[in-house]
């Protein structure tokens, strides 16, 4: 009887309560969709290692709020990128733009790598044959220890 | 001795490096508007509601615009040197009070002090955004034909008053 009234309050339950999908900020997906590409390319200015897609701050939804509105008004990705990067400079920008400025921070590693390499390459072609032959009586010495003792395993 | 010169000409170098490096401050970000126009606006006024006011009402003189807002802890730490600084009357404070309530900023001007000559109402943060704000408190200088010159992002201090804001007053107050 118990098991009865259980599932069928389950029953119920299942019936009342239905998750339903979030509804979307736009009623237009394809808004939505370009919000979200330019908010993967824009950084969060207050948590700064973060997008402004990921971030929770009050300022990142004000601006992707912004990057929603501008879209909406007709501006291209680009206009709108260029529009955030006019107010708060290129750091907002998640990938820093390749310009003379950051030369040194995109290609620096690899210039390192291959100067690293050829550092090492270098060295190497230059390295010293070993010379540390031993003298002839050690290792007679040597030779004369080492049947010695086989011998006393064997005798052993 | 020459074996050494390399590991030590490194050492050197990376020492220059970090003692540059670790002194700046990440957190803060140039602003791409010194040296250029204000962004123009038009605001009410925080206390008189029927009023408007845009940076072309202050054309003609050195002027200083506050970001502030009741909700902000650091506004209230940089309060007491705003004050001084008002007092002093060199050029007028402006305030932008940035995404706030009207009744809280009024009341929070009114419980603290009022260093503004008037503080404009950026209820959404729209204005804020204009001038690249981030966090609040920030203030700008703009000179007489309304080119922004100089950014300060965090609280004032009598430090930054008397070492970069003053200087560039008095500055911009000769041309």
């Amino acid at each position: 009887m118990r098991k009865l009234f259980f599932t069928l309050l389950l029953a119920l339950f299942a019936v009342v309560v239905q998750a339903k999908e979030a509804p979307l900020a736009a009623a237009d997906p394809e808004l939505e969709k370009r919000v979200m590409e330019l908010s993967d390319e824009l950084r969060c200015l207050v948590c700064q290692n973060q997008t402004l897609a990921d971030s929770h701050a009050e300022l990142a939804v004000d601006l992707k709020n912004q990057v929603r509105e501008k879209l909406a008004s007709g501006m291209s990705n680009q206009e709108v990128i260029d529009y955030m990067v006019e107010r708060y400079g290129d750091f907002v920008l998640y990938r820093p733009p390749v310009k003379g400025a950051t030369w040194l921070l995109w290609f620096g590693p690899f210039l390192l790598l291959v100067g690293g390499i050829a550092l090492l390459a270098l060295k190497l072609k230059n390295r010293r044959p070993a010379d540390n032959a031993m003298p002839e009586a050690d290792l007679q010495r040597a030779a004369a220890l080492l049947n010695g003792t086989n011998e006393t395993e064997e005798k052993a | 001795m020459k074996r050494f010169l390399l590991p030590l000409g490194i050492f050197i170098g990376l020492l220059i490096f970090l003692g540059i490096g670790l002194r700046l401050n990440p957190r803060e970000i140039p602003s791409p508007f010194i040296g250029k126009p204000a962004p123009g606006f038009k605001l009410t006024q925080l206390h008189e509601q029927d009023k408007t006011i845009s940076p072309q009402d202050m054309t003609g003189k050195v002027w200083m615009l506050n970001v502030w807002a009741s909700w902000c802890v650091s506004c209230r730490a940089e309060h007491p040197v705003l004050m001084d600084f008002a007092k002093a009357n060199v050029i007028p404070v402006v305030g932008l009070n940035y995404k706030d309530g009207r009744d809280a900023g009024i009341n929070w001007l009114r419980d603290f002090g009022n260093p503004y000559q008037m503080s404009a109402f950026d209820n959404d943060g729209r204005v804020g955004i204009d001038y690249g704000v981030y966090g609040v408190p920030e203030t700008f200088i703009i000179d007489k034909s309304g080119v922004i010159r100089m950014k300060h992002t965090g609280p004032l201090t009598h430090e930054a008053i008397s070492k970069k804001i003053m200087p560039l007053i008095k500055e911009l107050q000769n041309a």
